[in-house]
């Protein structure tokens, strides 16, 4: 039971339910149908937006430009669909995920082959994108009634009782497992993450693999960015203000270390679920909205904290009397 | 690396010569800045007419000078090779906290003391988290940047204070003279004081020390936790005053008061020289980049063009800034 | 250095032809000839600081050299990366354990060349047998699916040896295999490289340690600050005339250790200990000596000293300090009490590479040369000037980067900026580590100045000749422990090598096994 306990996922997975519990106790409607169909289906978007943030935190590196890209994105497909509402789905989806593609691949260049630290290029980026989004829209809005209905209907469109949403989150959740898992570059970037000059001596690639997960994140981005303004229905300059913040979060949350190197998928899809959960259940249990972002924020400080615990560094084991309690420990 | 190469005996690459001495003071980032101001100021007076009139210019300072005051202290820990994400939220906080507070009926001077007071103790939970805990400083003020202003919109909600003691307005919205703002004066004093900070005492030798070797300043016998400890809480000190700057300067507090100025502030801390990798970097140089923003803001102003385009503008200047003597080293480079 | 007529015939698997590179303004090699042949072992010898490294960084691919050619079989190759080098058969084992603490044993031995199954995914199940298969022919109890973090230093580098034997190659290069290995495994790394030897591949053994050589070795090379010295076979040297050929003069001048009368305790240990690296550590250090501590790398010494400066906790034990007990709890605080630490890594927490030579040297007693909180430049620059000239460190200004300079000099800037605080102990942890002849001389006589104006002198050293050359004392330590200590009278390179490697150490070492095993 302890061990099962020690691995980080096992104790966000309780907690998790832990806290499902206590607010079932408070109000049972949030174990109803309706409710867990909002809470997958809100939560699908930041889920898959929490695992490509996760490859750029695994190679010690951060991409703060993912709601801004898919702020203008979301906002481009709008703007089209306003003008061909009779335009379909598939090629929506195509140019979103073109256009998220390329302004992820312009991090890429500027991160991978010019050699600027992430952390400015996508600052630099998330204001320049954001900036773009007022261009393209002059400022406006795009609502409901200026969508196309197949353009707005598609991300709520059932599947076996499930939303499209929902299902595309799912194929993403299950490709990035098998891709950090089972492809050789998955592995790497955890590699290069882990000991960055051990893996340039086994030859690993920096500069591929970082445009990899830039453009990855950009094709995900622009992607979501088309479902976000779609299930919400409207496009306007500050969407998804922020949210870049709520994927680092749920990375945090799930045990993926800011130092590069560790964090696991599943860990990674706890952590968003965990941050869906309290949003959802917050007007269930009459707390005011307002509280989310307070949250938020102590859920986050206490997973730092907590992380800080398992992260630090114990020093090497020269004793053999300790040599032989770690292995005892781990086997 | 243990097998250290020899020097060659002949090449002393930094013996310079007279010329090369006066070559590199060209070369400096902080002369690159005074071209880009000056073209900057260029262009506003072609602009409009209006720029060239020192009122106006006075007058200008005061949308930046808050933003500078953070300036100053977040260079101080992006050389630490740190970063502070929080400063923002810290002022929606320390703002929240000073309109309340006048609701109770507090003076101005106690309301200035107050804000002061929770700025500090926000920039000391920071600092003790990070410290505490050795955890990355981003992944902290993310936490805290969304705790601080949380805070905020728990109490306020959709809601604002505007209701100020008379003379409080006169802090932001006051001149010396009828002619410079305290704001901007409060930013010059505290400028000097920074510079004299960082580049004449041993605190910021310890800086420079620390953001470039960590380990080796730790070993040199500097207590470094003590001193990132301190730079975070001052830098929460500076956005408390920040905030009932601009809180008088608005006259109300709301929640979204500030919002993404943490990002504005480090674009400029980046564009004034410091290296985000922490280690090198001067005050002049930061000082210059408010200037540099500050300008090119107002002239945007002067012919209408809207405030979100700046934000390209800023996004580009960060990159380029940084960007392009990279690839001219590469470029130069056979 | 006359060419056996049987190897003129073979033509060299790898042959390395007039290979230049520098760094910077840094000549690192000037020329420099390698013949390596199918199933012999050749030992390339030098000094620290001679190119060998950075001659194995060319050939496995991760520098190119700036002039000269690789030849493979006789034909040149140009290698850009590690899997340039795998592909043509060049595999090594580093010096240092470059590994991937947060991955299994089974993915640190295929990083960088996992297989995969058809289809493109990886086989996992096929690389952990095989990873398992070649842990068994090392004859090692490491588990294939163990993390990384959980080995030891010795184990992480029997890893590494894995990893090269992982490709199907001609060439094996170990550089430095040894460093971290006791006298058993060192045994088992023979039998390995013999295997390897019979199985016709050519080996590249990189070693400073002579017996090892005169076991292992067909043929050796020789390097001297970067340049190429000689090469043949063993068979046809003794150790005097390959120690002239690496030094180019009789080593005998090298440590020039004064008689100095040794006074009273000035820092006692008792018992200490943390539970993880070191325990049970007592010793006595007295005024003008110096105090040798002798062991394997990864013996726990480094700890030992970074404990006893403040940088890490110490669960159990005393320091006493003139006879009464010493904080010890932050660098700052031993500082205080007339100790410095010199620490082995010079890079890393010696100097600070990118400041000045000045700010360096002037770095640890900043505080007492300011005027308040401010800074002092004219007593700075006095200081720095000072110990410019006492140490000769050569440089064209002190303004000039410390990275700028060179390996030695740099260590001369670290152990000034110690002894500008004037201290009463210093402790210097591997000295010489990488630093050339000249300097080393240099560093060993320094050290006798210093005894003689009476301080006091820890020295860490893995170099036999050094601490037995330059100590009063040496303590040596194996596995965390004490091991044994010697007195001057009482030098024994065999003895101290068998305390090091844990052969005098062995039956009272089992016996605690015995205890923790039966206690858990």
């Amino acid at each position: 039971m302890r061990r099962l306990l020690q691995r980080r996922e096992n104790q966000l997975a309780a907690i998790i339910i832990l806290v499902v519990g206590l607010i079932t106790l408070r109000a049972p409607v949030f174990l109803s149908m309706g409710s867990i169909d909002t809470i997958m289906t809100d939560g699908a978007i930041l889920t898959m937006m929490a695992l490509v943030q996760m490859l750029a935190i695994l190679t010690r590196g951060i991409d703060l430009s993912v709601s801004a890209n898919m702020a203008l994105t979301g906002m481009v497909v709008a703007l089209l669909s306003k003008d061909h509402p009779e335009m379909a789905v598939t090629a929506t989806i195509v140019l979103a995920l073109g256009l998220g593609l390329l302004l992820g691949a312009i991090n890429g260049v500027m991160i991978a082959y010019v050699g600027i630290p992430p952390i400015v290029v996508t600052l630099g980026t998330m204001s320049i994108y954001r900036g773009l989004v007022f261009q393209v829209s002059g400022g406006a809005w795009v609502n409901a009634q200026q969508m196309g209905s197949a353009f707005i209907a598609f991300p709520t469109t059932r599947l076996l009782g499930l939303t499209a949403i929902v299902w595309i989150a799912a194929v993403m959740v299950a490709a990035i497992y098998l891709f950090l898992n089972h492809v050789r570059k998955g592995r790497e970037l955890y590699a290069l993450g882990g000991n960055p000059t051990a893996a340039r001596y086994v030859g690993i690639n920096n500069t591929h693999n970082q445009m990899l997960v830039y453009s990855l994140i950009g094709l995900v981005s622009g992607l979501c960015g088309y479902l976000w303004v779609a299930r919400y229905a409207v496009a306007y300059t500050e969407i998804a203000l922020g949210f870049e913040l709520q994927t680092v979060a749920a990375c945090v949350i799930g045990g993926v270390s800011m130092a590069g190197g560790r964090g696991t998928v599943l860990g990674c899809v706890l952590g968003s679920v965990f941050l869906v959960i309290i949003f959802n259940a917050l007007p269930i249990i009459n707390v005011s909205p307002f509280w989310q972002l307070a949250i938020s924020g102590a859920v986050i400080l206490a997973a730092v904290v907590l992380n800080s615990r398992s992260e630090r560094s114990k020093g090497k084991l020269i004793l053999k009397s300790a040599q032989l309690a770690a292995v005892r420990g781990t086997a | 690396m243990s097998s250290l190469p020899r020097l060659f005996p002949a090449s002393d690459a930094t013996k310079g010569t007279e010329k090369m001495r006066i070559m590199a003071v060209f070369k400096r980032w902080e002369f690159i800045l005074v071209l880009i101001l000056a073209a900057i100021c260029v262009f506003n007076s072609f602009a409009s007419p209006y720029f060239l009139d020192l009122h106006n210019l006075f007058d200008s300072t005061q949308s930046f000078s808050e933003k500078a005051i953070l300036v100053l202290s977040m260079a101080l820990i992006i050389i630490i090779g740190d970063i502070d994400l929080s400063v923002a939220s810290i002022i929606a906080l320390c703002g929240t906290a000073v309109g309340w507070l006048a609701t109770q009926g507090m003076t101005t001077p106690q309301l200035v003391v107050a804000s002061v007071i929770v700025g500090t103790l926000a920039g000391m939970v920071n600092g003790g988290i990070i410290v505490r805990f050795q955890v990355p400083a981003i992944v902290v003020t993310i936490g805290t940047m969304s705790l601080f202003r949380g805070i905020s919109y728990i109490i306020l909600g959709d809601q604002a204070f505007s209701s100020f003691p008379d003379d409080f307005s006169d802090l932001g919205q006051g001149y010396l003279g009828g002619m410079i703002p305290y704001e901007f004066i409060v930013y010059l004093v505290l400028a000097v004081v920074f510079a004299v900070f960082l580049h004449r005492t041993t605190y910021g030798r310890s800086i420079f020390a620390m953001g470039n070797n960590p380990q080796a300043a730790m070993y040199s016998g500097i207590k470094v936790d003590t001193i990132r400890f301190w730079l975070f809480t001052v830098n929460g000190m500076m956005a408390g005053l920040a905030a009932v700057l601009f809180t008088s300067r608005i006259g109300a507090t709301r929640p979204n008061m500030a919002l993404g100025w943490e990002l504005e502030v480090v674009a400029t801390v980046v564009l004034g020289g410091v290296a985000i990798t922490g280690g090198s970097g001067t005050m002049p140089g930061v000082i210059l980049s408010v200037f540099v923003f500050g300008m090119l803001t107002f002239g945007l102003g002067l012919v209408n063009v809207p405030g979100i385009i700046m934000t390209i503008i800023t996004g580009c200047m960060l990159i380029g800034a940084i960007a392009t003597p990279i690839i001219v080293r590469k470029l130069s480079r056979p | 250095m006359i060419m056996n007529t049987a190897d003129q015939d073979k033509n060299p698997v790898l042959a390395l032809q007039g290979i230049k590179k520098h760094f910077g303004g840094v000549k690192a090699l000037d020329g420099v000839t390698l013949n390596l042949y199918a199933g012999q072992v050749v030992a390339l010898v030098g000094e620290n600081g001679a190119g060998k490294s950075t001659a194995v960084k060319i050939m496995t691919g991760i520098f190119r050299p700036d002039a000269g050619t690789i030849l493979i079989n006789g034909e040149a190759v140009s290698l850009h990366s590690t899997q340039d080098a795998w592909k043509n058969g060049v595999t090594a084992v580093h010096q240092e354990t470059v590994m991937f603490d947060d991955l299994s044993v089974a993915e640190n031995i295929f990083m960088g060349h996992l297989e995969n199954r058809r289809g493109g995914l990886l086989d996992w199940a096929g690389m952990n047998r095989r990873a398992a298969q070649i842990l068994l022919e090392l004859e090692s109890d490491i588990r294939a699916d163990m993390l990384l973090n959980n080995l030891s230093v010795a184990q992480k580098h029997m890893v590494e040896i894995a990893r090269a034997l992982s490709h199907d190659s001609k060439v094996v290069i170990m550089d430095e295999p040894t460093a971290a290995l006791s006298q058993q495994e060192i045994q088992e790394l023979y039998k390995i490289i013999r295997r390897l030897q019979a199985a016709g591949k050519a080996i590249l053994y990189i070693s400073h340690k002579f017996d090892e050589i005169f076991a292992i070795a067909d043929r050796y090379t020789v390097f001297r600050d970067g340049c190429f010295v000689g090469e043949g076979r063993i068979a046809d040297v003794n150790e005097d005339e390959l120690v002239r050929l690496m030094v180019g003069r009789s080593v005998r001048q090298l440590f020039p250790k004064p008689t100095v009368t040794i006074g009273g305790p000035v820092l006692e240990v008792q018992g200490l200990g943390n539970d993880r690296e070191f325990e049970d550590i007592s010793f006595t250090l007295h005024k003008g000596e110096v105090l040798g501590f002798y062991g394997l790398v990864g013996a726990g010494r480094t700890e030992l000293m970074e404990a006893l400066f403040g940088l890490k906790p110490v669960t159990h034990g005393a320091i006493l300090r003139n006879g009464t007990p010493m904080a010890h709890g932050s660098p700052r605080a031993v500082i205080d009490q007339g100790i410095v630490y010199v620490p082995e890594d010079r890079q890393h927490s010696g100097v600070i590479l990118p400041m000045s030579i000045r700010n360096n040297l002037t770095l640890p007693s900043i505080r007492a040369l300011a005027t308040g909180i401010f800074l002092n430049n004219a007593k700075e620059k006095a200081l720095s000037q000072q110990f410019r000239e006492r140490l000769s460190i050569k440089c064209a200004n002190l303004d000039q980067k410390v990275s700028d300079l060179s390996g030695g000099n740099q260590q001369k800037v670290v152990i000034g900026k110690w002894l500008a605080t004037r201290p009463d102990i210093i402790v210097l942890d591997e000295p010489t580590k990488g630093i050339d002849v000249g300097s080393k001389s240099a560093v060993h006589a320094f050290i006798g100045d210093l005894v003689k104006q009476g301080l006091s002198v820890i020295m860490v050293s893995s170099e036999l000749p050094e601490v037995m050359g330059m100590a009063d004392r040496i303590i040596v330590m194996h596995q965390g422990r004490i091991a044994r200590s010697f007195d001057r009278a009482t030098f024994s390179a065999e003895a101290i090598v068998a305390a090091a490697t844990g052969l005098f150490a062995r039956s009272s070492q089992e016996g605690a096994h015995a205890q923790t095993s039966s206690a858990a």
